[in-house]
């Protein structure tokens, strides 16, 4: 009997029968849909995803004419930097990785960022932030974005002034914990609102407030408010990727909008991201190591279908390592990523990755 | 990885259109479609046509809106985006940047 060679969530390869391949996509899809109340995958998704997932060849692609557009997280982190963000540890510098991402692997945009991708340890050294935004301004073509993850987490203790929520919440002391977070959530929003700023001041194209909700309902909320005044007050273009699919209610009674935030699936989350006023919105949803990549990426597509059905903005998926359906490995295998990439714009209908 | 994206589902950047389709997106807040059909019309192409590097290339050059090999004289960096600017009718944020910079009489010092 012929099987389909294909990887698990952890990158490893796995063989299946048709009939398991058919039973994951489905499975992963239905997965979603109960979790979020959203549609599963229609039959003519699934053709396409038996046809691609069944098809020997090393690399897959989208349909000439149906390419779409990409953006980066991590900046140019992956060619100069070490294992710590998946980077190959070339000798170059930002400005000549920000050209060899333009020239040599042809992207549409890119993104500078710090070595360290979060908005604290950026803010003492802005100025060096700006200049190499503005040296890549200065020489490239393609749109110049500056990338950070908001990254509430380092604003608790023991890295940040303000108490762990983690530690208050096991021991009972919730209005504690709550406290915490709309406190540290109020410096993350100045904080998030300056950086921008600076970014806006020297010309940059936009900027990328990356893995947004990382720590739940309370730095999510502080990015919607850091999004409304970039809106208001620069010309920047903004792009909002999260960080999982469902955002985490470390506080729990959070609203925006009038809208509870825990809990949020990503078709809720492009609504609020919407009204804060993004220009850009990136779902996420995680890979679960101890599934297949069908059962994956049909359950990432269900998620993703709901989100590019109702956005009125354009939604780049993330499609990295451990999301969008990839595989979790420090190096994601090229016939999973490519098959991940064209299925999230020819089934996903996204505006870009 | 990020390679492979490229050659997967990429609209191939300033080897063809696809930082043009992109400022659509991030200056309009246009989808996919939409964004492609106001590029190719500004183009004066099919919306196909702007993922085809062959065509493309010659198009850039010719209106000399910065191509991917390294061509002496061609437009480059702000030069570049300048006329990408005019062309599709959008404001690329350091471009007028520059022009106000330009622009700006000089300090009086010491005269």
């Amino acid at each position: 009997m012929a099987t389909v060679l294909t990887r698990m969530g952890d990158g490893y390869s796995v063989e299946m029968t048709a009939e398991e391949l058919e039973d994951d996509l489905v499975a992963g899809s239905a997965d979603a849909a109960a979790k979020a109340k959203i549609p599963p995958l229609a039959a003519q998704d699934y053709d396409y995803l038996v046809e691609m997932f069944r098809c020997p060849s090393h690399i897959w692609g989208v349909e000439r004419g149906n390419e779409a557009v990409v953006t980066k997280d991590g900046s140019t982190n992956s060619v100069y930097s070490a294992q710590l963000s998946s980077g190959v540890g070339l000798p170059l510098g930002r400005e000549q990785a920000f050209r060899t991402f333009e020239r040599a692997f042809c992207f549409d945009t890119m993104e500078v960022g710090h070595t360290d991708y979060s908005v604290k340890p950026a803010k003492p050294i802005v100025v060096l932030e700006q200049t190499h935004v503005e040296a890549a301004l200065q020489s490239a073509i393609i749109p110049v974005f500056y990338g950070f993850m908001p990254n509430m987490g380092l604003y608790f203790s023991p890295d940040g002034p303000y108490p762990n929520p983690s530690d208050l919440l096991p021991r009972g002391k919730i209005s504690e914990a709550r406290a915490a977070t709309e406190e540290a959530g109020a410096k993350l929003t100045d904080d998030v609102i300056w950086l921008t700023g600076k970014m806006a001041e020297v010309g940059a194209d936009g900027v990328n407030y990356d893995t947004t909700a990382s720590t739940g309902d309370g730095e999510f909320l502080a990015t919607l408010r850091a999004v409304e005044w970039a809106a208001e007050h620069t010309d920047l273009a903004i792009e909002v990727g999260m960080a999982a699919e469902c955002v985490l209610g470390f506080h729990g009674e959070l609203t925006y909008d009038g809208e509870r935030l825990a809990g949020m699936w990503p078709h809720q989350q492009l609504k609020v991201v919407e009204k804060a006023g993004a220009h850009v919105f990136g779902p996420v949803v995680n890979t679960n190591t101890r599934r297949s990549t069908p059962w994956n990426l049909a359950r990432a597509l269900t998620f993703v279908k709901a989100v590019t059905a109702e956005a009125s903005i354009p939604v780049h998926a993330n499609v990295g390592m451990g999301v969008g359906g990839v595989p979790v490995c420090e190096t994601p295998p090229i016939d999973a990523v490519t098959r991940c990439s064209a299925a999230m714009v020819e089934i996903g209908r996204v505006d870009g990755l | 990885m990020s390679i492979s994206h490229a050659l997967a589902s990429s609209m191939g950047g300033i080897r063809t259109t696809g930082d043009l389709v992109a400022r659509m997106q991030l200056t309009r807040k246009m989808r996919l479609p939409e964004a492609k059909r106001y590029v190719a019309d500004k183009l004066g192409v099919s919306t196909r046509d702007l993922t085809d590097s062959t065509l493309m290339r010659r198009l850039r050059e010719e209106l000399d809106i910065g191509v991917i090999t390294s061509v002496p004289g061609a437009a480059k960096g702000l030069e570049a985006k300048a006329r990408i600017a005019e062309l599709l009718g959008i404001r690329i944020n350091c471009v007028e940047l520059m022009k106000r910079r330009v622009a700006a009489p000089f300090a009086e010092v010491g005269r």
